[in-house]
Formats: C-alpha cells, structure tokens, sequence
C-alpha cells in the first residue's frame, strides 16, 4: 500500500484551493487593516497624544493578551447579543485587524523609538513642520528599521487564520478537517494543509529576507 | 552701524532646577562672526539650540530681526529658514542621499522648483569638494565629508545666519582642517555666523568678536587679539591655559 494516495489528494486541491483564496483574502485585508490601524496607534504612542494615548495603550494590551480565538468568538458570538451582527467573513478580517494593529502598533513604535531625537531637531532646523519632519524624516527611517518585525507579524498574522474555522469559516483548516471528517484520508489532507500553509508563507518569507537585504545595502547608521 | 539680527536679552534656561543659562543677554549684528567659548557644561550648545527655537527658555527674550523666537508659535517655521544650524553629529538624513538631502527642505519647505535647487545644491557641493558624492547615502562619506555636506545643506536654505555648535569635535583630526576651510571661507564673505568651538586658533582666525561664556553667563567678550592675548578675567585665563602646554608652570 502507498503511504500517500495521489489520486485522492488530486481530487481534494480545487477545495483547498479555494479555501487558500479565502485565507489570502481575509488574511490580507486584516493584514492591511492591522498595518494601518498599527501605524496609526504607534504615531499616538511615541508622540503621547493626550488622551488617546491611554485608550490605545489599553487596546494594545487587551489585544496582545488575549488569544484570537477568544476575540473572535467575542465578535462573532458576542456582539450579535447586542444587536452587532457582523457575518463571519467581515468579523475574521476585523478580528485579524485588531489583533494585527496591537502587534504593529508596538512594531512601529519601536522603530520610532529607534531614530534619534536629534533627527527630529535636524529636520526642524531645516525650517520643516513637525508634520513634514514626521513624514519624511522619522517615518521612512522607523518604518525601515522595523521591517524584519513587521514581516514577523504578517507571517504570524496569516498563521493565525487557522483559528478561523472556529467561527465557521471555510479556510485551510476547515476544509481539511472537513474532509478528514468525511473520508477519514488523514496523511493526505494533512499533508495537503501543510502545503498549502507553505505555498501562502514560504513567498512572505523569501520577500522578508529580500527588503531586510535592500535595506541594510541602502544603509542606515554610520 | 549694521543691522542687529540676532538679540538674546535676560535668557534664562532651566531644565528642572539646572539653571544652565543665568541671564544672558547678547546681540549679533549682520556680517557678525561671533565665536562663543567656555568649559564643557557651561550652555553653549544649549544657548544656540534656544536661538534656534529648540529649546523653550523660562525668561527673557529672543529675537531675531525684531520676531520673538518661540518654538511653539507660527512664525518658528519661517525664523528657522532664515537661521541655519549645523549639528556636531551631522545629522544628515540617513535614508537619502547627499543631494536629497540637501534639495529636501528648499523644495518642501520654500517650494522652490526642485531643478532649480539641484543646480544650486550641486554648485555648493562642488565648492566643498563633493560633487561627486551627489548619489552617494551618509554612510559612505567620512565625518569631515558628512560635515561639509552638513553645512551645504544648511547653506541651500538661504539661510541669514548660520550656527555651528562644535562642528569638529567628533572629526578625527585629520578631517578638522577641511571643515574649518569651508567655515573660514564663509566667514570671509561676510556671512553672519555663531560659532562655538574648542578650536582656539581657528576661533582667533575667524572671529570678529569673541565671547567667553562659564555657569550659564558671559563672562568676558571682546576682540579675539584682546580675548586670547590679553584676557582680562582669571577664569578666563584659566580656560585659556587649559589649551596650552608651554605656558603651564614654567613662569611660576
Ligand atoms: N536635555 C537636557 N536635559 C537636562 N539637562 C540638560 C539637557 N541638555 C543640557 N543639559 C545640561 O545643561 C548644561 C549645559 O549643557 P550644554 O550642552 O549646553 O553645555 P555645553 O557648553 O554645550 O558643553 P560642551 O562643551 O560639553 O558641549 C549641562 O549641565 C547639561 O547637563
Ligand atoms: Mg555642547
């Protein structure tokens, strides 16, 4: 007997296929969503915005120190109990969103926190707004520093749709114990998840290790 | 009698119950260069970070042509075109490159045309040596370099007068001369400069007016041959000898 039945797992790939398109496509928008969300907090915290500094440090927290499943149950179970009936695939994208922007948020915030103040004081003498000296001084500094950081969220962000099968939606993971439940072809739908994490996650990677190069060839420090 | 540009009148700083600058009061006139001197500590850097708006003080005023200079208010952003600063550290912009960096502010801030301040930024390099660093980032440039460029990119802002707190003291000593050079050339086309520095012989080279700060106050200020030959106060005299060797103990 074969270890791996090929015929099956050939017969299973436009299932996981689509299912891919589904992680991908809540996977990204909460991504892009959490990157802006993040962006936005971090900006709040290193300049202390009265405030709203507070609120976002709470968030932050709240965020960071719950498991996703939770929140997410939270938003799918929870808030239609208060008349807040969000379908699952909208919920998946916000509670990714909200879990990611905790993440980036501190991810951008240390890259803030890296640049010299004195970078600050060198654009402002130029005659620069704060604003502008944000814009083109410190931000395309600090966003280059986090870049490792903030390719580790997104690969962390994208593993963490697994648990959307929890709120029933058809991703990787559902379809696969989908069809185990079905068929009991354990090895070959494991096999096939595995893979299909991979064909999503090995490319974020190789783009990871791609921009860390670029930006160390273009140089920062001294 | 020329055009008083900077007026520093009563200056109190404190940072918590640090008084750093005691009171005082200075004026630089247009074509001035003024050389300010004194112990490490004593507020120089702190007195041009509050010319430049970067400090807030806790009394007296500043002024530059007559405009209080106030960090907070509107009108900063237009004093700080006019007063250039140059940083002992550079500060260059480290993710652009040497003509970014230079055309960054004159297109942003003046909005001037960018053709027009790339030729312009283009031309101040080639007087200091560097046209041909134009693509080059910081990194790849030694500290005397990044200090040229440093002034060029102040220069390009059309700025009335320059302030250069200790340009050279992180320069290996190699690469204090061409700084100085490039400074000393300014001075003699009657550019309004204020200059602080360790550097006693250049100070004596380019200085219309010496001024001898210690705790936060003006101690004694006059013409460098005055200053440097014949200094009048004993804390003076003793800031002076800390730079020499050959006068150290061999008269007494
Ligand atoms: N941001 C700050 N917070 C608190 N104290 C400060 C700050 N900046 C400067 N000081 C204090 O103010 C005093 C004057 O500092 P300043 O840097 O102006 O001296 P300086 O004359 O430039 O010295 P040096 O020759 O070493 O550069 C010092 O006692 C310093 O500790
Ligand atoms: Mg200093």
């Amino acid at each position: 007997m074969e270890l791996l039945r090929w015929d099956v797992m050939r017969s299973y790939l436009p299932l996981y296929r689509d299912a891919m398109f589904l992680t991908l496509r809540i996977g990204w928008a909460g991504i892009l969503a959490a990157i802006g969300l993040g962006f936005i907090c971090a900006l709040i915290r290193h300049y202390k915005i009265p405030v709203l500094q507070k609120i976002v440090g709470i968030y932050i927290e709240l965020f960071r120190n719950t498991p996703l499943l939770v929140q997410l149950f939270f938003l799918y179970f929870g808030l239609p109990k208060i008349g807040l009936d969000i379908p699952a695939e909208p919920c998946g994208v916000l509670g990714l969103a909200l879990l990611g922007g905790a993440y980036m948020a501190e991810t951008f915030r240390s890259g803030l926190e890296a640049v010299e103040p004195i970078q600050m004081e060198s654009a402002l003498s130029l005659g620069m707004t704060r604003t502008q000296a944000v814009l083109h001084v410190i931000l395309p500094q600090a966003v280059s520093i986090s870049v490792p950081a903030f390719v580790a969220n997104i690969i962390f962000l994208l593993k963490e749709t697994s648990v959307f099968s929890a709120i029933s939606l058809m991703d990787l993971m559902f379809t696969a114990k989908d069809l185990i439940g079905l068929y009991y072809k354990t090895l070959e739908c494991l096999t096939l998840l595995v893979v299909f994490y991979l064909i999503i996650l090995l490319p974020v990677s190789a783009l990871g290790s791609f921009l860390e190069r670029r930006l160390r060839y273009a140089g920062f420090g001294d | 009698m020329k055009h008083e540009l900077i007026k520093i009148e009563s200056v109190v700083k404190e940072f918590g119950d640090n008084r750093v600058l005691d009171g005082l009061s200075l004026s630089v006139r247009e074509g001035e260069v003024v050389v300010i001197v004194g112990p490490s500590g004593c507020g120089k850097s702190t007195l041009l970070r509050c010319i430049n708006g970067l400090e807030p003080i806790q009394g007296g005023e500043i002024t530059f042509r007559g405009q209080k200079v106030d960090g907070n208010s509107r009108s900063i952003v237009g004093i700080r075109q006019k007063v250039g600063m140059v940083f002992q550290n550079y500060e260059l912009f480290p993710h652009m490159t040497i003509l970014e960096n230079i055309v960054l502010s004159p297109v942003l801030v003046q909005k001037r045309g960018r053709k027009e301040v790339e030729e312009e930024a283009m031309q101040l390099l080639s007087r200091v040596g560097l046209e041909e660093k134009r693509d080059s980032f910081p990194r790849e440039l030694s500290g005397g370099q990044k200090q040229r460029v440093a002034i060029v990119r102040a220069l390009c802002m059309h700025p009335e007068v320059l302030l250069f707190d200790e340009v050279t003291a992180a320069l290996d000593p190699e690469m204090v001369r061409e700084v100085l050079d490039v400074m000393l050339t300014l001075a003699r086309q009657g550019r309004t400069m204020v200059i602080v520095t360790h550097e006693m012989s250049f100070a004596k080279a380019v200085a219309d007016r010496v001024v001898f700060i210690d705790e936060g106050s003006i101690v004694e200020e006059g013409s460098p041959e005055a200053f440097f030959e014949h200094p009048g106060t004993d804390r003076a005299k003793r800031f002076l000898n800390t730079f020499t060797y050959e006068k150290v103990e061999k008269g007494a």
